[in-house]
């Protein structure tokens, strides 16, 4: 039962955003899915193996760099420039990763941020990131030489595609016997290790997933906005995806998704009307979340229908 | 004129002093997030941000209602306390039962907001604040010219931190503090009123920010986003030196600066990141850090 209802709301969002292009503006469309993707790779991380990495922007930035730098300036096809940002932000998320499980907990969250912040500096200085002015004008090209993506309606489809099977396959690691060791991990580390598991082989791995994922969210919003920039990169953007997976509910799986939408929708709308309050308003809502709403909107609604369904029961 | 590996030796001093100035603001920040950590079990990412709050508070108080320096020196720093002492009643004291990552993200979201709202009223620029005339000027070494407001701000910010030193580790009040985060029941059955010293730490721990803030304002530019930089140099800083030593933390705090001064002098590319470079190279040799008990 609770198997088809899961199945019927998967297959209910998939035509939901199928249709979606037709109402809402396809560019913006594809900007939520693009950090509902980025989310749900650092849930994977914080909800599942229960690390907190305060430095995911450095593989979403790194993986735009270098997707629009090889676009750019190489003249690379499009599928192998998302497929560069990708292995770019993995082999950063081995290197980062390998350093940061060294420590533990709240340790873990600064060495993550401050590696971070080193890529930012790197970006700032490095020759072919082009400073503050972002690498600007990067080609959409062609996909396979067949699809042309300078049309919006036309990207959307792909990239819909990339994020249903990004998405397939974070689904697939966490109910694998790997995603339960990972939870493992998460609620217990020293029974996990004293049951003979190296946790830090799975934390590692773990963790060069979260960057891979994050870094191919990274290379498509370079497709989509044909730019990459130091924003991309910069801790605002490693404290937002946090706060897409709080407002969403950590460790859910269509959380990081539902708070993405909230988020970026919420920015769109703020942008223009409130100006540098933004940063304000996105600060209140990490408060009150954490004060009153840990679980997250899908948390809270699970909780909600387990309290009922308990009820109905007596 | 005298060099030292082809650097000339004022240029030279004058970095270390740049560095040692750095430094003492490292030490000073590090040192009230290791005492917070040590009491409460949360990392105050807000930290930074109380500490241009305490620059920006300094910069109000002359504009507004002609509070000079050496008053502003006294008086931020107790108005940031209040501050504290507001969000460790009102939000910090519903998580410490909760996991440590909360108390991160909470501090991390009041950062955002005070960041905010300074950026709103007085843009991104930064606005000056003049050197106190008593601090004017510079003494001359003979081999230097050494400012006397970056002699002062080396001074203050060692004073303070030693005197906490002292504080915590050789006086009654602080062996109770040290008890409560030792054991905070059991001290508290002694009658000790173990949630009124957290609260209290808290407030102290954020008032050594403002002070830092206020120290800073004439040195740099009063800018609200000067302290979200410095905070994620100093959590490497932490990082480096484990929060279990508060002589470690001070250590390692003047110590990272003054490395980087002289990085900006002979490698300056490097400047930037070299803490963080140091972070990694402690990480890999020795990861629960210099001066750390890993919990």
């Amino acid at each position: 039962m609770n198997q088809n209802l899961q199945r019927f709301g998967y297959l209910a969002l998939l035509a939901l955003l199928l249709a979606a292009p037709l109402v809402a503006y396809p560019v913006l469309v594809m900007k939520v899915l693009c950090y509902a993707l980025f989310a749900c790779a650092f849930n994977l991380l914080l909800g599942y193996t229960g690390l907190l990495s305060f430095g995911h922007a450095a593989f979403f930035g790194t993986a735009a760099y270098v997707a629009g730098f090889v676009l750019r300036d190489w003249g690379w096809p499009t599928e192998l420039g998302l497929l560069a940002g990708t292995l770019a932000a993995a082999a950063l998320g081995w290197v980062f990763g390998s350093l940061a499980i060294r420590r533990q907990g709240i340790y873990f969250a600064m060495v993550t941020l401050a590696l971070a912040q080193m890529m930012y500096f790197f970006f700032i200085q490095a020759p072919f990131t082009g400073g503050e002015d972002g690498l600007q004008g990067v080609p959409r090209g062609t996909l396979l030489g067949v699809v042309d993506l300078n049309d919006d309606l036309k990207l959307y489809y792909v990239v819909l595609a990339i994020c249903v099977a990004a998405f397939w396959l974070i689904h697939r690691t966490i109910h694998s016997p790997f995603g339960q060791i990972l939870k493992a991990i998460r609620e217990n580390e020293p029974r996990a290790i004293s049951l003979g598991y190296d946790v830090a082989k799975y934390k590692l791995l773990a963790f060069v997933l979260s960057a891979a994922l994050a870094g191919l969210a990274g290379a498509t919003k370079t497709l989509i906005l044909n730019f990459a920039a130091l924003t991309d990169a910069h801790w605002h953007a490693s404290g937002e995806v946090v706060l897409m997976t709080l407002v969403g509910g950590m460790g859910t799986v269509l959380g990081p998704v539902v708070g993405a939408t909230v988020i970026v929708v919420l920015e769109n709308e703020l942008a223009d009307k409130v100006g540098s309050l933004v940063t304000v308003i996105m600060g209140a809502i990490f408060v009150v979340c954490v004060l009153l709403f840990r679980r997250g909107i899908v948390g809270e609604f699970m909780a909600l229908r387990r309290r009922w369904s308990g009820s109905t029961d007596q | 004129m005298t060099e030292i590996f082809g650097v000339p030796l004022p240029a030279l001093m004058g970095q270390l002093m740049l560095g040692l100035v750095n430094g003492s603001f490292y030490a000073i920040l590090s040192l009230g997030l290791a005492v917070i950590f040590g009491m409460l079990n949360i990392i105050n990412f807000a930290h930074g941000a109380l500490y241009m709050m305490g620059a920006f508070f300094a910069w109000m108080g002359l504009t507004y209602f002609g509070i000079g320096y050496w008053w502003a020196l006294l008086l931020v720093p107790l108005a940031v306390g209040v501050v504290g002492v507001a969000i460790e009643r009102s939000m910090l004291r519903w998580l410490y039962q909760l996991d440590h990552l909360y108390g991160l993200l909470l501090t991390f979201g009041l950062a955002l907001i005070i960041e905010g709202l300074f950026r709103d009223q007085y843009g991104a620029s930064g606005l000056p604040y003049e050197i106190p005339e008593q601090l004017t000027g510079a003494f001359n070494l003979g081999f230097m010219f050494l400012p006397k407001y970056r002699a002062w701000v080396i001074a203050a910010s060692l004073t303070v931190c030693f005197a906490t030193w002292f504080l915590i580790e050789k006086t009654r009040l602080g062996a109770y503090l040290r008890a409560a985060t030792e054991n905070p029941r059991l001290t508290q059955a002694f009658g000790i009123n173990v949630p009124l010293m957290v609260m209290l730490t808290y407030g102290f721990g954020v008032a050594l920010a403002g002070f830092a803030g206020v120290l800073a304002a004439p040195a740099f530019q009063v800018n609200p986003l000067m302290g979200s930089h410095l905070i994620i140099v100093v959590f490497a800083v932490v990082v480096i030196g484990g929060m279990g030593s508060i002589l470690g933390s001070i250590l390692t705090g003047l110590a990272l600066g003054v490395i980087e001064g002289l990085t900006k002098v002979f490698y300056p590319e490097v400047s930037a990141t070299v803490v963080f470079i140091i972070m990694v190279a402690v990480l890999m040799i020795r990861p629960r850090g210099l001066f750390g008990k890993e919990k």
